[in-house]
């Protein structure tokens, strides 16, 4: 029997208990983290932004509604705070997965699922490439895709990099008891452009690939939600969906959807944040094309 | 043995006569005093008691003996105790002595005043000569030098004591009296103490003074005997001793120590002129009213000055006095410092050019109603002072029309300025107002070099006021006295304004004030903006550092000096005003950094690169793939719609099986 068939086959036999299913992708904790992540990052920028372009009438009349830069300071620092809670409370779940679920480092870091980078992952990402350029089928993506695992990383650098400089921002006579003072002047520079990267970034590639590419547009609801619908999943991610048909634990991920009302306030909320990334996007270009200083 | 005793007893009593009779001689006392070597110590001072016993013998005393004056010394056996009382000329001197004790002089001395003159200081000790003596020191050519000696600018009487006089010396010699005494030698010239008496001078606020105001006619008439029958014709028969509320004294026409050759019209008296002038119908040929409010002229600071003062030119024989008037009223014959500031001013001038729009004296000071400026009714009180200017000065008025600078609505700015609020709401009056600065009667373009607001002079003007900050600038960095260069250095108004001054605590003030400092500081002020301090700053608050922070405002001084708020034994403490835990590292923070600076910030600049450059990396990578991405995408996605339309169909049809 071809690869094919027997999956032909086992689509069959499950599509009974598929019918209206919806696929579990994302834990509770990780949604809860996602959801903290995006009003941390929000606040971050939007305060850092005011500063960054402080040159423009936007960032005096943000500042103003922000209640001042004392007030903005404020809300920048209490958000960093929570940001550095979501990636310390991340590592510890890490720590906790190996333990519960996965036994050895060795298994969480090898299995199918590792968020480390892969040969599978280079291997996809060249045919993904001759996909685009038409020379290839689609690749048949897996559960963590390459550039959701470089999504995943640029966090760690993100935080390593703009977390360090923001603290020696925070607390300079602390810090310039060990290195000189112009130190000051050169983390003021990386914590600007390094974050000036990551909005950038997040409100224009990470927007696209997740929620603005169009089999997924406006948006895609799986990570506030957790649950995707199965035929979605199938087609998205269908080397996770056949390796679970495979091994006959589909079953256990499939769940039914939540009621619309609870779509709906998900619905605002990722509007809302969605909303203030593309204002910001169109800020930043404005503030560094049209009136750069 | 009787014999023998006899003759001890003669001798003794003839010694005995003789010493007592020795030391009643002159010669006795000269036999020590006229040693020029002899002196005595007073405290730290050596004070020699030598008497040159030809002046004495020349002096008007030659003929006394010593002890006549030192009494105390009268029988005393020689040589005698250092110590001696004070002569007393009041013994023989008595008048004077009673009238000196009551004068001034005589009043200071009695207190203590050091200043205060005693009879040597003016008549000498042992070489005393009579005034008629051309060597007297109180001979009249002399007296004035003797009186001057004290009462002239610069002594310690006239910068200590409360004197109401100035120049009193150099007026005299002046004066028609000096004239005389000094130049032309006339010895019945009024001198110091023709007026003011030798003894009893008194000031004149003192009804027995000579120089009190119902005396000083007849100490005048003195000399003047004559005199009071010439001015008899200007108060008509009165005499001045009768009315005096109405009439001038001596001095209100010939001040003291000025007496100059002035001729006065003779034969006018007001109420000559009152007669038709006080008819409120009086009108010239042209129709202006003449009327004279009597009222007014009462009430103005001209109260007791005759109208033939300043309406020359009458001719008292005539019906009509005033027929032979001619000449507009010239205030300058009286305040002639005022007129020559004015003539100078851009009022003056103007006026001079015949332009209809310049102002005279009258026009702020008003013609019968002339009040003086710290009379709250007067038009130059100051809180009236910026209505009266503005009279021209408001804007679309014709002062204002007229001018071409970049000052406009000078007084509605300068109302809502911190000097206005001061003047006008607060009614401070020692606020500022337009004359403090541009000066009441020498007004000047600010172009001008002269003038009080040219930027060269506006230090010293805001100095008069702010004297405290005029000592601090002038050290600073910004001062002409400190800097020199072509480059024009930043006067008060460059940063305060002139007409729209405000308080520098509030936040307009302090973040425009960086505008400021970047007309000339351009690029150090650009980078400021690039810090955190600069970036706060242009988001309009100001609890981060502005430039004056860290410079200061009015002690700017470079870096280099050690002085400076910057230096290096000064920078810490300036950082630590707001970072308490700084220390020198943290001093080392640069406040003007920039990161397109290569040359002076290469790290700055190769961090700022190296970050941009990963930057446009990342999105280059990122933006090619989403592109390339995108088109596919659309592909997937009509799949995925085609797929799902047959996979419905077909459980559609299942169904329907």
């Amino acid at each position: 029997m071809s690869n094919e068939e027997v999956v032909n086959e086992l689509e069959t036999q499950h599509e009974e208990y598929a019918e209206g299913k919806q696929f579990v992708r994302f834990s509770r904790l990780n949604r809860i983290l996602h959801v903290l992540m995006i009003v941390s990052f929000l606040s971050l920028a939007l305060t850092g932004l005011t500063l960054k372009f402080s040159y423009t009438a936007w960032a005096a009349t943000l500042s103003r509604i922000l209640g001042g830069f004392e007030s903005a300071g404020f809300i920048h620092r209490a958000a960093a705070v929570i940001m550095i809670g979501v990636f310390v409370t991340h590592i510890l779940d890490i720590f906790r997965l190996k333990r519960k679920e996965f036994g050895s480092w060795k298994a969480l870091i090898t299995g199918p699922n590792t968020m480390l980078p892969t040969r599978n992952d280079a291997s996809e990402f060249i045919a993904s490439l001759k996909w685009f350029l038409g020379l290839g089928e689609r690749p048949q993506y897996g559960r963590w895709t390459y550039w959701e695992k470089f999504d995943y990383f640029a966090v760690f650098w993100g935080i390593a990099v703009i977390g360090s400089t923001g603290f020696m921002l925070w607390f300079p006579e602390f810090f310039t008891l060990f290195v000189p003072g112009w130190f000051i002047n050169v983390a003021t520079i990386i914590h600007s452009d390094e974050a000036l990267l990551a909005t950038g970034f997040i409100f224009t590639v990470h927007f696209f690939n997740t929620h603005l590419r169009p089999e997924k547009f406006p948006m895609d609801l799986v990570v506030f939600t957790g649950y995707m619908p199965i035929e979605e999943f199938k087609h998205d991610k269908p080397a996770e969906y056949e390796a679970l048909l495979r091994s006959g634990e589909l079953e256990k991920h499939l769940v039914d959807p939540y009621p619309p009302i609870v779509i709906r306030t998900i619905r605002l909320f990722a509007w809302t944040a969605l909303a203030i990334g593309f204002f910001m996007v169109v800020w930043i270009i404005y503030a560094m094309i049209f009136v750069y200083r | 043995m009787k014999i023998v005793r006899l003759v001890v007893t003669l001798v003794g009593l003839v010694l005995l006569c003789s010493a007592v009779l020795v030391g009643q001689e002159n010669s006795d006392c000269f036999m020590c005093h006229a040693d020029k070597g002899l002196t005595k110590k007073v405290g730290r001072t050596t004070v020699s008691l030598f008497v040159a016993e030809k002046t004495f013998e020349s002096s008007i005393h030659g003929t006394l003996s010593c002890t006549m004056c030192h009494m105390d010394l009268d029988g005393k056996e020689l040589p005698h105790e250092p110590k001696l009382q004070k002569v007393e000329c009041g013994t023989c001197h008595g008048d004077q002595q009673a009238k000196y004790d009551q004068c001034l002089h005589g009043k200071a001395q009695k207190r203590g005043d050091a200043l205060a003159p005693k009879c040597q200081d003016c008549h000498g000790s042992h070489d005393i000569l009579p005034a008629r003596n051309t060597r007297s020191a109180i001979n009249p050519m002399r007296v004035p030098y003797l009186c001057g000696k004290c009462h002239q600018e610069g002594a310690p009487v006239q910068r200590q004591r409360t004197i109401h006089q100035t120049n009193i010396l150099e007026n005299y010699s002046e004066s028609m009296h000096g004239e005389g005494l000094l130049r032309k030698g006339l010895l019945v010239s009024a001198t110091c103490t023709s007026c003011h008496t030798a003894h009893q001078i008194l000031p004149h606020t003192d009804s027995r003074s000579t120089i009190a105001r119902k005396n000083i006619a007849n100490t005048c008439a003195t000399c003047h005997v004559q005199i009071e029958e010439v001015h008899r014709k200007v108060v008509k028969g009165e005499l001045w001793e009768k009315e005096l509320h109405v009439l001038p004294a001596c001095v209100d026409c010939h001040q003291p120590h000025k007496a100059r050759k002035v001729f006065y019209d003779q034969g006018m008296a007001d109420r000559d002129c009152l007669r038709c002038h006080e008819k409120e119908g009086i009108k010239s040929r042209d129709g202006r009213s003449l009327f004279v409010n009597t009222e007014h002229l009462g009430q103005s600071m001209h109260a007791k000055t005759a109208c033939s003062q300043c309406h020359t030119g009458v001719s008292p024989s005539k019906v009509r006095p005033c027929e032979t008037v001619t000449q507009k009223v010239d205030c300058g014959s009286c305040h002639v410092e005022l007129v020559a500031e004015y003539q100078k001013s851009v009022h003056g001038t103007l006026f001079a050019q015949n332009d209809p729009n310049a102002p005279t004296c009258i026009e702020c000071h008003g013609t019968h109603l002339t009040r003086g400026k710290r009379d709250p009714k007067s038009t130059t009180f100051p809180i009236r002072v910026p209505e009266l200017c503005g009279k021209c000065h408001l804007e679309g008025k014709k002062a204002a029309v007229r001018y071409t600078g970049t000052e406009r609505d000078i007084v509605s700015h300068y109302t809502e300025s911190i000097h206005g609020k001061g003047l006008l709401k607060s009614g401070l009056v020692v606020t500022a107002m337009c004359t403090d600065c541009h000066g009441a009667h020498s007004e000047l373009p600010s172009k001008d070099p002269n003038s009080s607001v040219h930027r060269d002079n506006v230090a010293h003007t805001c100095g008069k006021c702010h004297h405290g900050i005029e000592e601090k600038f002038a050290k600073s960095v910004h001062s002409p006295l400190v800097t020199d260069t072509h480059k024009e250095l930043p006067a008060c108004s460059e940063c305060h304004s002139a007409h729209t001054i405000r308080r520098t605590d509030i936040t307009g003030f302090q973040l425009e004030i960086m505008q400021q400092c970047g007309r000339c500081h351009e690029k150090i002020a650009a980078t400021y903006f690039d810090t955190y301090h600069g970036k706060v700053s242009q988001l309009g608050y100001t609890k981060t550092a502005k430039c004056y922070d860290c410079h200061g405002s009015h002690d700017i001084l470079p870096v280099s000096n050690p002085q400076s708020h910057l230096s290096r034994e000064n920078v810490v403490g300036t950082c630590q005003k707001c970072h308490p835990g700084a220390t020198r590292r943290f001093a080392g923070y640069l406040t003007h950094a920039t990161h397109h600076d290569p040359e002076k910030y290469p790290i700055l600049f190769w961090v700022f690169w190296g970050m941009t450059g990963l930057l446009i990396g990342t999105f280059v990578v990122g933006g090619i793939h989403t592109l390339l991405w995108l088109p596919r995408s659309l592909q997937w996605q009509r799949q995925l719609k085609k797929a799902k339309q047959s996979g419905s169909e077909k459980s559609k049809e299942k169904k329907n099986e």
